[in-house]
């Protein structure tokens, strides 16, 4: 494994006496593709907004390309290149596709019409290019994904952490979906993504963490966390770890689309 | 003990005020725990509550305090069907349109009030109004105006009033479930529109009952309502948006503190610095001394 | 090929263009135009719309309603009554003093409001408070002239900015108006302005995106009053009178946030037209039931509720929802 380009060293955040994330310690290779998962309300979401700066840890450290950035605003984290999307999806309704994006690019480009160049190319690259001027607001929720995805793209991330971004999705737009954000990894950004699409996590990720109830639980090859007796159970599910490892056994067999 | 003597009559008066003045606060709290909107429109229809006893006295000769059962019924329809009406068709959804309209609203009440009472102040006479009542607490005497008290008096029971009927009756039970829980009010079969509409109609009509005993020993004009709305804010916030006991606390003690702070610094300084203590609020504690975050 | 509803927004060079050609005009308008009464017709439109464009690059573009904008503009036109009356200041000089001190203001009390996250009501709030609290000091205050107000004293000329006739100072708030369309135009077109409608529509994507929410609120409030106090100080230099009233009073607050909203919220020429078809409405009052008193406002109010009732996009979001459905009814 290479140097990793984040690293999260016991981190625990509270809200009042719920404990949602525990003394959670990893670290994202970098130029790796990764995933978290857990059952809902593992505390994933919170991870993302204390990696991010959204949330400010209770204890631990946040170190991100050598630097600490503990408890640092989401906007500096942004411009170290270190993006997030959101879990629900937030766009600025009101403006277009292009416009949407160009918030992103004008990250690194100050001027208006660069950054909405700039921001063209993005939507080419994640499969917008036919709705640029179309309202963010009309957007189906797979546009409205890869919109999201196109935004933080646009800031040009060294890590991009992504929040659900199969969620709602039909089983087609998962399949046109895993592409992109494999492209993504392939051009030299670090992704770590928040998944409950066990198809993705097992197509995509090269390392999985499992977080159940705060606690990191398991860590490790999707073969190896999807067999794990402890992943199975946080899950509740009898037969779950079996029912996995038939799906990708199929999903390898079809090859892959990209 | 010579301080107290000389602050008694303050203190005295700003409990008085101050009652009329969580009165008020507590329609204000009520329609924004409900609706969770900040009425901005509450000034000005008190104001509207005021020229409405103003004139029953002078047209019809009926006593302020005889007004009440006209004032109360008629001030909540008016909220109902502002509400129902206006504010509700106009949000399309957005908070930020029921902060236009009710804005539009208080401008419309406030000019109209403009347009046909002129902008005289205008006060009432009473057989009472000028009957004054010793306080002796032993260590400090005062006189108080007899309005004041039966202000005093009225208000707290109006007050009390309203917090059981938020408390104990059925209504108040659909109340509290919308103010918590809209969605989940209306699968339990609450009508919401309706609820948001008597909560509002409830909230004007404290105003009505303010109305009745405030005017005997204030006054009215068009621009009454700007003072009373801040300072109504004021006691809101500092008692914790949605608060009940926070809202009527608060009016006593804004009440106090306004009085205090006239006679120590004069009349302007005074309402300074309720609003700079409104400022203050907002800023470092919006839930107030009592309330939950809002 | 697209099928957007919505058409592309008008490159920079075009709505340039369109401000060129309405100043051009309006100032040849202006040299035309002959009697008193409609020079100052004309004058007091362009003063209510830049009232309004002011409102609108803090409401309309940032997303914070301020319902207490009279704050800035008193500023602006006590310091400029101030500045000549005790500083002996030229009137030229004093106007961006108090452009300066009116952004100050700005600068202030949104620091305050956006530091501890006031939002929504809460900042409407705030700012009326603020508004309440200066006015009531410059009633109180001597150097305010108190409840009597402040004079500035006759001297005709234009380098004492007291032109002889409204002509004059109708092109002088032609000016100032035109600067604020350029600025609007500006926002649309710059990474401020996108930051800033951004933070309007979705502060914490605008927040992962790598923007600054306070910053480019503070500056939008800087503009913002800016603009107000220009306003402010022209008022003065117009009317050679001020006091707690006009200057910090709920018709002036008022008067610059329904010719915005009406016109359109976000939009370049929406304040413009909002406040012209409001002065026109106003105008037409006066004629039919003459100076009653308070019958401006409650035209205001009405509109505002009616607008919101109806037309919550304002008049300019009429005239798009209408090209939408012809364009619906043509395809």
């Amino acid at each position: 494994m290479s140097a990793a380009l984040m690293t999260l060293t016991g981190v625990s955040r509270s809200f009042g006496g719920l404990k949602a994330v525990q003394d959670v310690s990893l670290a994202v290779p970098q130029g790796s593709l990764t995933a978290l998962i857990g059952p809902n309300g593992a505390g994933k979401t919170t991870l993302f907004a204390l990696m991010s700066g959204f949330l400010i840890p209770d204890s631990g450290r946040i170190e991100f390309d050598g630097q600490d950035i503990t408890g640092r605003a989401p906007d500096l984290n942004a411009r170290q290149g270190l993006a997030r999307t959101f879990q629900i999806v937030q766009p600025f309704a009101a403006q277009t596709v292009r416009e949407n994006i160009a918030v992103g690019a004008h990250l690194h480009e100050p001027r208006r019409v660069a950054a909405l160049a700039a921001a063209e190319a993005v939507a080419q690259r994640v499969g917008l290019a036919a709705q640029l001027d179309k309202p963010a607001a009309d957007l189906t929720v797979a546009g409205r994904k890869r919109l999201e995805l196109a935004r933080a793209l646009a800031t040009q991330p060294k890590l991009l952490l992504l929040d659900e971004v199969l969620a709602g999705l039909n089983p087609q737009e998962i399949g046109d979906m895993i592409p992109v954000v494999r492209g993504i990894a392939q051009s030299g950004v670090t992704v770590l993504m928040i998944e409950h699409v066990m198809q993705a996590v097992m197509n995509l990720a090269e390392h999985v963490w499992v977080l159940a109830q705060g606690q990191l639980i398991a860590q490790g090859s999707p073969a190896e966390v999807t067999s794990d007796a402890a992943v199975i159970e946080a899950y509740l599910g009898h037969g779950t770890a079996a029912k996995l490892r038939r799906q990708a056994a199929a999903a390898a067999a079809a090859g892959d689309v990209a | 003990m010579t301080d107290l003597f000389i602050l008694f009559p303050s203190i005295l008066n700003g409990l008085t005020t101050g009652a009329v003045y969580a009165l008020i606060a507590l329609g204000l709290t009520l329609i924004y725990g409900v609706l969770h909107i900040i009425n901005f429109a509450h000034g000005a229809a008190l104001m509207l509550a005021l020229y409405g006893v103003y004139w029953l006295k002078e047209a019809a000769g009926i006593d302020p305090y005889l007004a009440l059962p006209i004032m109360v019924p008629a001030m909540f329809m008016l909220g109902y069907g502002l509400q129902r009406g206006v504010i509700n068709r106009a949000s399309h959804g957005k908070d930020e349109n029921i902060l236009l309209v009710t804005l539009g609203l208080s401008i419309v009440m406030e000019n109209l009030a403009l347009l046909f009472f002129k902008s005289d102040t205008r006060t009432i006479e009473t057989a009472y109004t000028l009957t004054t009542v010793p306080i002796d607490i032993g260590f400090a005497q005062a006189m108080i105006a007899l309005p004041k008290l039966v202000a005093f008096g009225g208000a707290l029971v109006a007050s009390v009033v309203l917090i059981l009927i938020v408390g104990r009756t059925d209504l108040g039970r659909a109340i509290r479930a919308v103010a918590k829980e809209k969605h989940g009010a209306k699968l339990m079969g609450i009508d919401v529109e309706h609820v948001y509409a008597m909560s509002f109609g409830i909230g004007l009509a404290c105003l009505g009952a303010a109305a009745c005993f405030l005017l005997p020993a204030y006054y009215v004009n068009p621009q009454v309502g700007n003072g009373f709305v801040l300072v109504a804010f004021t006691i809101v916030v500092l008692g914790g948006m949605g608060s009940f006991s926070g809202a009527l606390l608060g009016g006593l003690l804004i009440g106090v503190v306004e009085s205090l702070g006239g006679l120590l610094l004069g009349e302007s300084l005074g309402q300074i610095g309720i609003f700079l203590l409104f400022i203050a609020v907002l800023l470092f504690r919006p839930q107030g001394l009592f309330g939950a975050k809002a | 090929m697209t099928d957007g509803t919505r058409t592309r927004m008008p490159a920079l060079h075009k709505e340039l263009l369109r401000i060129a050609i309405f100043a051009v005009g309006v100032a040849l308008l202006l040299n035309v135009l002959d009697s008193g009464v409609a020079l100052n017709f004309v004058m007091m439109a362009l003063y209510a719309a830049l009232l309004a464009q002011a409102w609108n690059i803090l409401g309309g573009y940032g997303g914070q309603f301020s319902f207490g904008h009279a704050l800035f503009f008193g500023t602006g036109a006590y310091v400029q009554a101030i500045a000549q009356i005790d500083g002996g200041l030229n009137p030229w000089l004093a106007m961006p003093l108090g452009v300066l001190a009116s952004a100050g203001v700005g600068v202030f009390v949104g620091a305050l409001s956006f530091r501890y996250g006031l939002k929504g009501s809460y900042f409407a709030l705030v700012t009326l408070a603020f508004a309440e609290v200066f006015r009531i000091v410059a009633l109180s205050v001597p150097f305010t002239g108190a409840g009597v107000g402040l004079m500035v004293p006759l001297r005709e000329g234009f380098g004492n900015m007291q032109f002889g006739s409204r002509r004059g100072f109708a092109l002088m708030v032609l000016g100032l108006v035109v600067l604020a369309l350029l600025v609007t135009c500006w926002l649309r077109h710059s990474r401020f302005g996108a930051y800033l409608q951004a933070v309007r529509d979705n502060e914490d994507a605008a927040r992962a995106a790598g923007v600054n929410p306070f910053r480019i609120k503070l500056g939008a409030i800087a503009l913002s009053g800016g603009f107000m106090g220009a306003g402010g100080a022209f008022y003065v230099q117009a009317f050679q009178y001020i006091d707690p009233g006009i200057a910090y009073g709920a018709h002036t607050s008022v008067e610059a946030l329904v010719g915005a909203i009406v016109g359109g919220m976000g939009t370049l020429w929406g304040p413009l037209i909002g406040a012209l078809a409001l002065h026109v409405l106003a105008d037409l009052t006066r004629n039919l039931f003459g100076q009653l008193p308070g019958i401006n406002m409650v035209i205001y109010g009405v509109v505002l509720v009616l607008m919101i009732l109806f037309a919550p996009r304002g008049l300019g979001g009429l005239g798009r929802s209408v090209r939408e459905l012809w364009k619906g009814r043509t395809k």
